[in-house]
C-alpha cells in the first residue's frame, strides 16, 4: 500500500473539513449544524459487519457516556442512505449514519481515510471540539473494532483543558 | 495524546466488588467482560472452565457484565439476574445456568433458574426489577468501555487486554505465559 501525503489521516490540531451528507433517505447531517459541541466521527468500511464485535452497536450502547460530554456521534461510510436505514433499523441505532456516497468517498478523502483499493472508508475515529478543530484522530486496523476508550480519553482531555 | 491503543489495560482494577473464583493472590487474574446472550461468550464459557481446571489455584477468574442490549434484548436483564443472585451469594450458580441456557433468557426463564438454585424468590423478583442491579451492570459496562472492551467476550490477563483467538489452546497458552512471567 502506498501512503502519500494526501492519503494521511488528518491529525490533531487540524480544522475538521465541513461536510453535508444524507443521513437516511430524507435527512441530512452537516458538521456545521453540530458546531458548539464536541463531535465524534466514526468512519467505517461497511454496514452489516458481524454482530457481537459490531463497532456501531457498541457506540449505540455508549451514547449515554458520550452524552455526558454533550458529544454527538456520527457514523460515516460509503453505503447509500437506504442501506444505512436498513442497518440502523436492524441494530436499533439511535445516532445518525452519514452516506459518503455521492461523490463517493469525498468526505473520507478529505479526512484522509479513504481506501482506494477497496473503495470504502477506512476504519478511523475523529474527536472534534466545539470550535471544529480535530483534537484526536485514530486510524484503526480495518478488521479491529477500536472500541470507545480512545474517544472517551480524548473527550476527558478536552474537558480538562476547558476546565 | 498518550493513548496506547495497542494494548489497552483494565481501567477498573479487580476489587472486592467483583465476582471472582480462585485465590486473590493467584499468579494470574483473568477478567472476562461478557454478555449472557452473546453466542461467542457462550462458546468461550467451556473454554474458561477448562482453563480454570488446568490452572487450579494459580488462576483467579473474574466476570464483569458487558451487555450489548442493542443486539441482545435479554442480555441486560440476564446480567441483572446474575447480580440479583449474587446478592444472595449465588452469582456463579446463576452465571453457569445462564451460559448453559442461552436460548432461555426471558424473565420467566430467569425466574425458573432462581428457583432451581434455591434463591429466595420474592426477593429475587423484586431485585430484578429494581434499579440497583441495573446500575451495577451499567457500572461494569462503563468500566469496560474505558478499558478498551470492543466486543464480547473481551479478556484481560493480568490487566492487559488479550487480543488473540478465544479458543482453548491460545487463551490457555497466554494465561500460562502470564503465570510463567510472574514466576521470573
Amino acid at each position: 500500500m502506498t501512503s502519500t501525503q494526501e492519503n494521511d489521516i488528518l491529525a490533531a490540531g487540524t480544522r475538521a473539513p465541513d461536510f453535508d451528507l444524507p443521513a437516511g433517505p430524507d435527512q441530512r447531517v452537516s458538521l456545521r449544524s453540530l458546531r458548539g459541541r464536541p463531535v465524534i466521527l466514526a468512519f467505517y468500511p461497511a454496514d452489516f459487519s458481524p454482530v457481537c464485535g459490531d463497532q456501531m452497536a457498541l457506540y449505540n450502547e455508549s451514547l449515554e457516556e458520550f452524552a455526558e460530554y454533550d458529544a454527538h456521534i456520527v457514523g460515516v461510510s460509503v453505503d447509500g442512505p437506504w442501506c444505512h436505514l436498513a442497518y440502523a433499523k436492524d441494530r436499533k441505532l439511535k445516532f445518525p449514519l452519514a452516506s459518503d456516497f455521492e461523490p463517493k468517498g469525498e468526505v473520507s478523502r478529505a479526512y484522509g481515510v479513504y481506501d482506494e483499493k477497496w473503495g470504502t472508508s477506512k476504519r478511523a475515529l475523529f474527536v472534534i471540539d466545539a470550535e471544529g478543530i480535530i483534537r484526536w484522530s485514530y486510524l484503526s486496523p480495518i478488521d479491529e473494532n477500536p472500541g470507545a476508550h480512545g474517544i472517551l480519553g480524548a473527550l476527558d482531555e478536552m474537558k480538562e483543558h476547558a476546565a | 495524546m498518550k493513548l496506547d491503543q495497542h494494548a489497552p489495560r483494565l481501567a477498573v482494577p479487580v476489587s472486592a466488588r467483583d465476582h471472582a473464583q480462585g485465590p486473590a493472590d493467584a499468579a494470574v487474574t483473568l477478567v472476562e467482560y461478557g454478555d449472557y446472550e452473546c453466542p461467542y461468550c457462550g462458546k468461550a464459557y467451556p473454554v474458561v472452565k477448562a482453563i480454570q481446571q488446568r490452572m487450579g489455584d494459580s488462576l483467579r477468574f473474574v466476570f464483569r457484565n458487558f451487555p450489548i442490549n442493542t443486539v441482545h434484548e435479554h442480555a441486560g436483564v440476564a446480567a441483572q439476574a446474575a447480580e440479583a443472585a449474587a446478592a444472595q451469594g449465588k452469582f456463579w450458580e446463576m452465571h453457569d445456568l445462564l451460559y448453559e441456557n442461552q436460548d432461555g433468557l426471558a424473565e420467566v426463564d430467569l425466574h425458573q433458574y432462581a428457583l432451581k438454585i434455591g434463591l429466595e424468590i420474592y426477593r429475587f423478583d423484586a431485585d430484578l426489577s429494581s434499579e440497583i442491579f441495573a446500575r451495577r451492570v451499567r457500572e461494569d459496562f462503563r468500566g469496560g468501555l474505558r478499558s478498551g472492551v470492543n466486543g464480547t467476550p473481551t479478556f484481560f490477563i493480568n490487566a492487559v487486554r488479550y487480543n488473540g483467538e478465544k479458543e482453548l489452546d491460545p487463551l490457555l497458552a497466554a494465561v500460562q505465559g502470564a503465570a510463567e512471567e510472574k514466576k521470573e
